[in-house]
C-alpha cells in the first residue's frame, strides 16, 4: 500500500504543474486540481491499479479487514472493489483463511444469498464478522462470502451467470445509497417472477427462499460504522489523457463529520426510489442515470444518439472514435439541482493497448433503445471529489454530491 | 406494500381459474421469447402481475407489472403469433429462464464470455446473429431487454422493444 506522503507528493506534483502550464488537460483548464485528504482514523487508502488479476482497468481497489466478531482473530484482505453502485461486503471464500460465523434462519438453517449484478449474480452464506476499514469497525456485520459449498438453486441460476468465478477481485465493497442490499422486498418471500435474494438451505444441495429482517440483510458496512456512518467520500487524482498506469486517492468515511469530510460546497444531487437521477444530453433526459464507482467507464445512450463510433470485435460495447470526442451534459437530482458535466471519450482499442490500468476517457454504450440512460462510472471520479450519501431521514434513497 | 399485497390476494379466485386454464391447455411451461402468445399469460400467471396490452399494425405488446415493481414486455407478432422481444425494468431482474425461454441458455454462455473477454463491471451487450441480450442499471434498478432479429415483423424496429 502507498503511504499517505506519497499521495501529498503527487498531489503537490500536481499542483506544481497546474502553477506551470496553461491548464491541467480535459475540458476545465480553470478547474484546481481536487485536494486529497491522506490523513485521518476515517481514511482508507484506494488505488486503480488493476487489482489482483492485473489488468482490471478504471477500478478502485481497497483492503478490507474481517475478524471472528469480538476477537482478535483477523485477516486483512487486499484486492476489494469499492462499489458506489451497490451496498455490501462480499468476499471470496478462496480469499479467506479465518472461520467466521454462519448466519442462520429461524430455523437454524444457514442463510445463504444470491446477489444480483448487470454481470451476473454472487452465491454464498451469509457470515457474520466485525469489519474495519481504516480507523472505523462496523461491529457483527452480515456479509456474502462468495462460494459454492452449497449447491445454487434454479431461482438463482435464472438470474444468469454467476460471478463467483470472474469477479477479478478479492471481494466487493458496496458503499452505495442504500443502507441496506436489498431492503423491503427481502423481508418477504417472493412468489412468481420476483426473484428471491435470501434462501436457507436444510442442506448443501437444497435451497428454499427465505424472508430476511431489514437488520439480518447484508448491509453497507459504513451504516454500521459508530461514528462517520452517514456516506463516503471517493477522492481520486485527474488522471491524463490516454491513462496512467496506476493512480492512488481516498476512501473518506462519513460526510460532515470531521474536519475533513466537510461538503466544502459541493452540490447535492438525490437520487430516486431505483437510486437514479436525470442527466440530459442534446436535449432530451434520461431519468434512468446514476453514478457508480463499481462500472469502469463512461457508459451512455448509442452510436446512433451520441454519433461516437462503436468498437467491433472483442471491444463491441466500447467506443473507438477516430480522436477525443468531448460531449457536454447536465445531471440533475430528484431535488432539483443541477450542473453541467464533461465527458471525453477516446478510443478504448487505443486505451487498451497501453496497458495501463487509470483511464479518463474509457465509454462504452449502455443500451441501444429506451430506456436510454447514462452511467457514469469511476472515470467520473478522477480529478473530483464525489461524495455517496446514505439514505436517511432527510434523504430518503441518499444522494451523490461533488 | 401490504395493500397491494391485500390486493394480490383478491385475485385469487381469478389466479385459480387461470391455473386450470393453463393445466388444461397444457401450453409449454415457461418460454416467452420465442414462444406463442399462450405463454405471456404463464408469464403473467407466473408474476402474479396485472396486464395491460397495446396493440400497433405489426405487434401487440403485453405489459406485465409486478407489484414488486419489476414491469416486463413482451412483444408479439401479429402475423406469427410469437414473442419476438422481451423488456424488463425494477429493483431486480425478472426470472430470466422464463423470459428468455430456449435462449436463456445462449444468454448465459454469451455473458459469461463477455465477462471472460475482459476484467470490468459494465453493461452486458450481447449482439448475436440470433440472439440480442442487453443488460444494464445496478442493484435495485435494473434495465433490459432481449429480441430475436430474425423475428422482427418486417418494417418493426428494434429499437422499439424497449
Amino acid at each position: 500500500m502507498k503511504s499517505p506522503r506519497i499521495y501529498l507528493v503527487s498531489v503537490f506534483a500536481i499542483f506544481l504543474a497546474c502553477a506551470f502550464l496553461v491548464g491541467c488537460g480535459g475540458g476545465s483548464s480553470s478547474t484546481p486540481p481536487n485536494t486529497i485528504t491522506s490523513s485521518g482514523n476515517n481514511v482508507a487508502a484506494i488505488s486503480v491499479d488493476g487489482g489482483p488479476v492485473g489488468n482490471y482497468a478504471d477500478a478502485a481497489f481497497t483492503s478490507v479487514t474481517v475478524c471472528v466478531p469480538g476477537t482478535s482473530t483477523c485477516q486483512t484482505i487486499s484486492g476489494i472493489l469499492v462499489d458506489t453502485g451497490s451496498s455490501g461486503l462480499r468476499i471470496l471464500a478462496s480469499a479467506l483463511s479465518i472461520a467466521l460465523p454462519q448466519q442462520n434462519a429461524s430455523d437454524g438453517n444457514p442463510v445463504v444469498e444470491c446477489f444480483p449484478f448487470v454481470s451476473g449474480y454472487t452465491w454464498g452464506p451469509v457470515q457474520t464478522a466485525d469489519v474495519e476499514m481504516a480507523g472505523e469497525k462496523a461491529s457483527s456485520t452480515p456479509i456474502q462470502v462468495l462460494s459454492s459449498n452449497f449447491t445454487v438453486p434454479s431461482g438463482c441460476t435464472s438470474q444468469g451467470t454467476s460471478s463467483n468465478s470472474d469477479l477479478d477481485a478479492n471481494g466487493i465493497v458496496g458503499v452505495g445509497l442504500f443502507t441496506q442490499d436489498c431492503g423491503d422486498y427481502c423481508t418477504v418471500v417472493q412468489t412468481g417472477g420476483n426473484p428471491n435474494l435470501y434462501y436457507e438451505c436444510s442442506s448443501s444441495t437444497v435451497c428454499q427462499p427465505v424472508a430476511e429482517s431489514l437488520a439480518q440483510q447484508v448491509p453497507n458496512p459504513v451504516s454500521l460504522f459508530s461514528t462517520d456512518n452517514n456516506g463516503v467520500i471517493i477522492e481520486l487524482p485527474k488522471v491524463s489523457t490516454g491513462g496512467e498506469p496506476s493512480v492512488g486517492g481516498s476512501l473518506v468515511f462519513g460526510i460532515g463529520t470531521q474536519s475533513n469530510n466537510a461538503l466544502s460546497g459541493a452540490t447535492i444531487y438525490t437520487a430516486d426510489d431505483f437510486g437514479n437521477f436525470t442527466t440530459t444530453y442534446s436535449g432530451t433526459a434520461y431519468p434512468d442515470s446514476f453514478i457508480d464507482s463499481g462500472s469502469n467507464g463512461y457508459y451512455f445512450l448509442d452510436q446512433s444518439l451520441t454519433g461516437i463510433t462503436e468498437c467491433g470485435g472483442d471491444e463491441l460495447g466500447f467506443y473507438c472514435p477516430a480522436g477525443t470526442v468531448n460531449i457536454s451534459a447536465t445531471n440533475q437530482g430528484q431535488n432539483g439541482s443541477s450542473g453541467t458535466i464533461s465527458v471525453s471519450i477516446e478510443n478504448a482499442d487505443t486505451l487498451f493497448n497501453s496497458n495501463d490500468s487509470a483511464y479518463s476517457d474509457l465509454g462504452g454504450v449502455s443500451g441501444t433503445s429506451a430506456p436510454y440512460y447514462f452511467d457514469l462510472g469511476l472515470p467520473f471520479f478522477f480529478g473530483r471529489n464525489l461524495y455517496t450519501g446514505l439514505q436517511s431521514a432527510t434523504y430518503a434513497n441518499g444522494y451523490w454530491a461533488y | 406494500m401490504f395493500e397491494r399485497r391485500a390486493r394480490s390476494h383478491e385475485s385469487r379466485p381469478w389466479l385459480s381459474a387461470a391455473v386450470l386454464v393453463m393445466l388444461v391447455s397444457a401450453f409449454p411451461a415457461w418460454a416467452a421469447l420465442g414462444g406463442d402468445v399462450a405463454s405471456v399469460q404463464a408469464d403473467q400467471l407466473h408474476m402474479q402481475g396485472s396486464l395491460r396490452t397495446t396493440t400497433t399494425a405489426s405487434y401487440t405488446v403485453h405489459e406485465i407489472k409486478s407489484a414488486t415493481g419489476i414491469v416486463v414486455r413482451e412483444y408479439v407478432s401479429s402475423s406469427s403469433g410469437k414473442v419476438f422481444g422481451v423488456a424488463w425494468q425494477g429493483p431486480w431482474p425478472p426470472d430470466m429462464r422464463q423470459l428468455l425461454g430456449n435462449y436463456f441458455e445462449q444468454y448465459v454462455q454469451a455473458a459469461k464470455a463477455q465477462n471472460a473477454a475482459r476484467p470490468g463491471r459494465r453493461p452486458l451487450m450481447i449482439e448475436q446473429a440470433g440472439l440480442v441480450v442487453e443488460v444494464g442499471g445496478h442493484p435495485r434498478g435494473f434495465t433490459g431487454r432481449s429480441y430475436v432479429p430474425e423475428m422482427l415483423p418486417a418494417g418493426v424496429q428494434a429499437e422499439e422493444i424497449r
